[in-house]
């Protein structure tokens, strides 16, 4: 059995992955892929931290993974409006630098 | 004291009278816009006065026969500021006395407004300029009498002070009456202004007095308490800051501070340059305010205070002189005027001189009885003047009248009448009350008496000098009346000639009030109620005795002889040989432009005190405070210090970058993280 320090350890480094993406790559996309590692190193350790959890006598065997499934819709949900803002502002900028896209303002 | 008052309802009409007739007035022209017609007006504003003079005549002689001396009529209408209880009790009460100082003066005052409400009804008529401008003057003139009598009436400072500035924003009205003309506004805001330095005298004179009898345990300012609680803080000293520890006495400082209240008011010197520019005002009204009754207010209030100045040598002396050199300087400045308004403004000026160096010299009775005199002559005057220069259709220039005595007979008479009481003549009453004055300077213990006397012996002469080249040249002499006006000259009507009547019988037989013991004995008339014993019930008595029948004659004689030769020089000069006029006015050119533009002390004070003033209410105030300071940095400053703070600070982190944006937020929630965490 993987132990928990593992499971943890690859979540931390996956958020910091997606966290270095988000603030430094300049395309939308990838951007938006990026927050989406960061969503599944929140799941990652969600799903690490269950099963300990279902050790516990007062826990129960369910919780984090209900989580991750919540997580999961918010996500689907968030990258089809990110998407179709993408889609948006490429029609109308003709751009996938976010840079280009900074009079968004006010 | 108090004990010795009696009850007398009847005061609180005498200014309340001609106060409902002006409000009448101010009410129907202010605010219904609906004037009366002039005969109306004429019939309230001038039955007023009468019913208000009825008062004071009834009251007076109640108040004469109270038995014995040093009673007095009071009428404590009501409670005005009241607090406090026992031993601190304070109360300024709206409350009239009439003792035998206020009776004379309300006397002269009801009198003298009455008689020149009449003379208005007349001179007005002729002279409406605008169509409301008669119940407008009446309005005025109304309030005036009535403010003059609650400063007169008034039993505390305070209330006096009221009067006082009453008579202040009348006058002021009154001098901006055609207002139409901006000399004349600015005329009116002058004599305002130089009553306002005055004001502030006064009331820090009314405040250390409170202030110095609260702290000796009496808080009062009735005259009355006042004089009681006196002996309390006559010898208090106070230090003057950073003099080296010199002290002065406190009544001496109270005196100075009421002093130039009293130069204020009375036009004396350095506060006299209203006065002149007044005479813009309606001939009636200079008769009234000018002449008669407000710029005596001044003289009044020392007589009403003597106690207080007759504990105060420095004040005094200061009184004296001031007065001794606004009479000398006045009466030479007078002799050089061209408008016969100008000469009487000065010539009354020089007489309240006189006034205040009596009463520098504590011979408080001597000062009121020439101000009694002075009231009727110099009205006479006014009046007279005013009806010449009505008939000749405003002129007021000496140069272009003369010739005049075939055509106005009846004027002319008064005009003799009126010249000769100022001038000293004997027998009319200015000799007698100039000559009390000019006896008691010079056998008073001031510091220069001797010097004082002279200089007032060479005023008379003046005096004498201008009112006889007054009249020389309205009367005597080549006429320099335009042909046609000088055709169809012809006396006014009865009603301006009646108070002249009046005024001029009073001129000559109101002196024989006050007659001195010296020439009560010579006349053989009982002076024992005479005008001066009269009011010494009231003031301190300056009693002078112990003169020779030697040294009186002296006296008389020096004052005979200045009349004799200032209207002889006049006469000489202006009738006789005219062109010596020209030659010695064109070798004194410069003496001449001098005094005529009265020492230059309007420059004077326009280039120290006007100027600088303008300068630093301009530069310093508005440009520098205001713009700058307000504007500039408080108001403008915040805004644009606000602006300054969103453009180049908060603005920053609002990129419009998405990562900036994310960035910022990492490190915002690594912030609470760490909170959270510990």
């Amino acid at each position: 059995m993987l132990p928990i320090d593992h499971v943890i350890g690859l979540s931390a480094v996956l958020f910091t992955i997606g966290t270095v993406g988000a603030l430094t790559r300049r395309n939308l996309i990838v951007m938006l892929m990026s927050i989406e590692l960061m969503l599944n190193a929140a799941n990652l350790a969600f799903v690490g931290f269950n099963r300990i959890w279902a050790a516990n006598p007062e826990g129960s065997a369910l919780d984090g993974q209900i989580f991750v499934l919540m997580v999961v819709t918010v996500a689907a949900a968030e990258i089809a409006i990110g998407l179709g803002m993408v889609i948006a502002l490429v029609r109308n900028r003709d751009s996938m630098n976010v840079e280009d896209h900074s009079v968004l303002k006010w | 004291m108090v004990e010795d008052a009696v009850a007398e309802p009847l005061l609180r009409w005498i200014p309340l009278l001609p106060m409902l007739s002006a409000v009448l007035h101010a009410v129907l022209l202010g605010v219904l816009r609906r004037p009366l017609a002039p005969g109306a007006v004429v019939a309230i504003s001038c039955g007023t006065p009468l019913l208000s003079l009825l008062c004071t005549g009834v009251a007076f002689s109640s108040l004469i026969a109270l038995p014995g001396g040093g009673g007095f009529l009071l009428d404590p209408a009501y409670t005005w500021i009241g607090g406090g209880l026992g031993a601190a009790a304070f109360s300024a009460d709206l409350s009239f006395q009439l003792d035998a100082l206020s009776g004379v003066m309300a006397l002269v005052v009801s009198v003298a407004g009455f008689a020149i409400h009449v003379y208005s009804a007349g001179y007005m008529r002729a002279d409406a300029r605008d169509d409301r401008g008669f119940q407008r003057f009446f309005c005025y003139l109304n309030f005036l009498l009535s403010a003059m009598l609650v400063l007169v009436l008034a039993d505390n400072l305070l209330m006096m002070f009221l009067g006082w500035q009453g008579v202040a924003l009348c006058s002021y009205l009154l001098i901006g009456f055609w207002y139409g003309e901006a000399e004349n506004a600015y005329a009116g805001s002058k004599a305002f202004i130089a009553n306002c330095v005055g004001d502030l005298g006064l009331l820090v004179g009314i405040l250390l007095l409170f202030w110095s009898l609260s702290e000796a345990g009496a808080p009062t300012i009735s005259f009355r308490g006042i004089e009681a609680a006196f002996a309390d803080i006559a010898e208090r000293t106070l230090r003057l800051p950073g003099a080296g520890g010199h002290e002065v006495l406190l009544v001496d400082v109270i005196g100075l501070c009421f002093l130039l209240g009293a130069c204020g008011k009375s036009a004396q010197f350095p506060l006299h340059v209203w006065l002149p520019d007044a005479m813009v005002a309606p001939t009636p009204a200079s008769a009234l305010i000018h002449a008669a009754t407000m710029v005596t207010a001044g003289v009044y209030l020392v007589c009403r205070l003597s106690f207080l100045f007759a504990a105060a040598p420095a004040a005094s002396t200061v009184i004296a002189w001031v007065g001794g050199l606004t009479a000398l300087f006045a009466a030479m400045i007078a002799i050089s005027q061209r408008d016969i308004k100008q000469v009487l403004a000065y010539s009354t000026m020089s007489q309240l001189g006189f006034m205040f160096l009596a009463a520098g010299c504590g011979a408080y009775a001597a000062a009121m009885f020439h101000v009694v005199t002075h009231a009727f002559f110099m009205a006479l005057l006014f009046l007279a003047a005013g009806a010449v220069s009505l008939v000749l259709h405003h002129e007021q220039d000496l140069f272009r009248m003369g010739a005049l005595s075939k055509r106005l007979p009846k004027v002319r008479v008064m005009m003799l009448v009126g010249v000769f009481a100022i001038a000293g003549a004997p027998g009319l009453s200015g000799f007698f009350s100039r000559g009390e004055i000019l006896v008691a300077t010079f056998s008073s213990e001031l510091t220069g008496h001797r010097v004082l006397y002279w200089m007032g012996v060479l005023t008379s002469l003046l005096t004498s000098f201008y009112a006889y080249r007054m009249y020389f040249l309205v009367f005597e002499g080549e006429s320099h009346v335009e042909r046609e006006v000088r055709a169809r000259l012809q006396e006014p009507g009865n009603v301006l000639l009646g108070p002249l009547y009046a005024f001029a019988v009073l001129s000559v037989l109101g002196g024989y009030m006050g007659l001195s013991q010296f020439w009560g004995d010579m006349i053989g008339i009982d002076r024992s109620d005479s005008l001066g014993n009269f009011v010494r019930t009231v003031v301190v008595s300056g009693a002078r005795d112990g003169l020779s029948a030697g040294t009186e004659w002296r006296f008389v004689a020096t004052a005979v002889a200045a009349w004799a030769l200032g209207a002889a020089g006049a006469w000489w000069l202006y009738v006789r040989n005219p062109a010596v006029v020209e030659r010695v006015t064109g070798s004194l050119a410069t003496l001449g432009h001098v005094l005529s533009n009265g020492l230059f002390i309007d420059v004077l004070y326009e280039r120290v005190i006007v100027r600088p003033l303008v300068v630093l209410s301009d530069r310093v105030l508005y440009r520098g405070v205001e713009l700058r300071l307000i504007d500039g940095l408080a108001v403008n400053g915040t805004a644009r210090s606000i602006w300054l703070l969103a453009h180049r600070v908060l603005r920053l982190p609002h990129s419009g970058m998405t990562q900036g944006y994310l960035f910022l937020m990492l490190i915002g929630m690594l912030g609470i993280l760490l909170y959270l965490v510990g």
